[in-house]
């Protein structure tokens, strides 16, 4: 209870820093970037949620992604729906996807969750490349509305909405973890015939979680257009999701909420400075081999790491 | 007369074109101590799993006090009262000891939300009776081969079984930790639990059970009396005669 009411405390402060930084910062480009490491938080806390507590490892991030953007796109060509309702319509779209291809798929153990994720982005992006309504392969603009009063810039009120969705994302992952479910799922991971005959009910918990999972990565993907001003497929698309989705939570450490987070902020901050100084083709060669680095250096992540070092500090004398 | 605790109804299981189980039928009264017995890939582990719901038996019936289970997943037949070992022992290797009987005691007696602080001495309790008090906060992975045969078991009671079924819980242990385990299941089939025990230990099976059942090649070739199933024609054939 009181480290809920110390993050509920940090949250809000969170909150309020978002709003004070919308006000006060002079330079655009600040919330141009910081977006992109605030979406990577939501995107890797959500992987995080099936994939690092329960084990299934999702290959197509950026399915649930671009559909979420795409949702988006669609709803406020036709209905010029809200951004609120726009986030909360891909969340409900991408949850369904996660739900069906989990209901399709996590009867059975093992690698067919995966390999079906893989079939899922091709499958999505072949659909959009073909859907002309939303641009088809050649994509569509997508005009920023005027901003609200209190924001002076429409990328500024997207910064400040990103970052109370990765609030609410670890939030929830925090709720997750620490509770029964949390626990139900560690235990699938761990292994999951015991787990089953323990009485953990192991199809409903890799559901609930692939839903959850996949409804988050929607919500992070939806605002994507408005952003970008512009969407195409081969960018929402992008192998840059996938492969982050699953490298920052397995570099920041899986089996905990600020795992996601220190893996996100680390690797998409590498990301936005790669891409001024360098090149934004190289940032998914850099995220791989970082990967790599970690999976064989490192197996538990950077909070693996921290642990290890604190209880050998506690060891000396 | 109600049903007996578990009715197992010409069971077959087959891998591909071999048959694994071959109508096997038996029931267990509720509080017997059966013991089964059989050559190294019998069927013996097998049969478990069909009990358990881990794997799907291809055709006949699994009753708990009656009531077909053969169509409910694992996790339900465990809240309904049966809880088994794994032949193998599969802790739950990124927690604690006590987190692993943590997990069986939150989920193994399903609805019925048991108390923190209750689950908690529960919890105390079985891992006292196992002996593994002074190991509760021990990562698994440096538990021995015995202590981790001892988890198996203390997990399997934190669920709060009916029926216990131990797959060669005793295998690798020593004289004297057999002898201790034997005391163990004693007293807790005194408190009412029916055990189904498969072993190779030929001393204790014969020391614990008042039933034994001998399975060979997938089929019930002996079920009585120990002793009498231990001196028939049959089971000397299997397992003196070859
Ligand atoms: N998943 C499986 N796929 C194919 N064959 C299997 C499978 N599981 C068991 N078998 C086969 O079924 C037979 C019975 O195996 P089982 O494990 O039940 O034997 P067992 O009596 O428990 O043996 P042991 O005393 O060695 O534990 C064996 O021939 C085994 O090879
Ligand atoms: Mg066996």
């Amino acid at each position: 209870m009181r480290n809920w009411s110390r993050f509920l405390i940090g949250a809000t402060l969170s909150v309020l820093l978002a709003l004070g930084l919308t006000r006060f910062v002079g330079n655009e480009y600040f919330f141009f970037a910081t977006y992109v490491v605030l979406q990577f938080i939501v995107l890797a806390t959500a992987w995080n949620i099936l994939g690092g507590y329960g084990g299934y490892v999702n290959f197509g991030a950026s399915a649930f992604f671009a559909v979420g953007a795409y949702c988006a796109v669609a709803l406020t060509q036709s209905y010029a729906l809200a951004l609120p309702l726009q986030i909360l319509a891909a969340a409900l779209v991408t949850g369904l996807l996660g739900f069906a291809v989990g209901a399709l798929t996590l009867r059975l153990r093992g690698i067919y969750f995966s390999i079906a994720t893989v079939a899922v982005a091709v499958i999505c992006e072949t659909v959009i490349m073909n859907w002309s309504f939303v641009g088809g392969a050649r994509g569509t603009t997508v005009l920023q509305p005027a901003a609200p009063a209190f924001f002076s810039s429409y990328t500024r009120l997207l910064f400040f909405v990103m970052a109370l969705l990765a609030l609410l994302a670890v939030a929830f992952a925090r709720f997750v973890e620490t509770s029964w479910i949390g626990r139900g799922l560690r235990a699938i991971r761990d292994n999951e015939e015991a787990a089953e005959s323990v009485g953990v009910p192991t199809l409903k918990l890799k559901l609930f979680a692939a839903t959850a999972s996949g409804a988050l990565m929607g919500a992070a993907g939806a605002p994507f257009a408005l952003y970008m001003n512009f969407i195409e497929p081969t960018s929402a698309f992008s192998l840059n999701y996938s492969v982050s989705a699953l490298a920052m939570p397995l570099i920041g450490g899986s089996a905990n909420w600020l795992g996601p987070v220190i893996g996100a902020i680390l690797l998409a901050g590498t990301q936005q400075i790669v891409t001024v100084t360098i090149s934004s083709e190289l940032n998914v060669l850099i995220v791989g081999l970082l990967l790599v680095v970690f999976v064989v250096a490192a197996p538990h992540g950077i909070l693996g790491l921290w642990h290890k070092l604190v209880a050998r500090g506690g060891q000396r004398p | 007369m109600s049903a007996p605790l578990l009715q197992v109804g010409a069971l077959f299981k087959r891998f591909g074109g071999f048959t694994a189980l071959a109508a096997v039928s038996f029931d267990v009264p509720a509080g017997q101590r059966l013991g089964i017995i059989g050559p190294n890939g019998s069927g013996k582990t097998t049969l478990i799993n069909c009990i358990c719901g881990t794997l799907r038996h291809d055709n006949g019936s699994v009753r708990l006090s009656g009531v077909d289970v053969s169509a409910l997943p694992t996790y339900r037949r465990t809240r309904l009262g049966l809880a088994r070992s794994f032949q193998i022992p599969r802790p739950f290797y990124s927690m604690s000891v006590a987190q692993n009987i943590a997990v069986a005691l939150e989920y193994g007696v399903g609805r019925r939300r048991v108390h923190a602080s209750a689950a908690r001495k529960e919890g105390l309790t079985v891992l006292d009776r196992l002996g593994l008090t002074a190991k509760a906060n021990a990562d698994v992975g440096s538990l021995t081969q015995v202590d981790l045969r001892r988890l198996e078991l203390a997990r399997a009671l934190a669920t709060q079984p009916r029926l216990l079924i131990l797959d060669e819980v005793m295998a690798g242990l020593s004289s004297v930790e057999v002898d201790d385990m034997l005391e163990t299941l004693a007293s807790l089939n005194r408190e009412g639990i029916t055990i189904v025990m498969i072993e190779h230990i030929m001393r204790a099976i014969m020391g614990f059970s008042q039933r034994v059942i001998c399975l060979d090649a997938g089929s019930i070739v002996a079920d009585g009396e120990p002793a009498a199933v231990i001196n028939s024609a049959i089971v000397q054939k299997i397992y003196l005669g070859g």
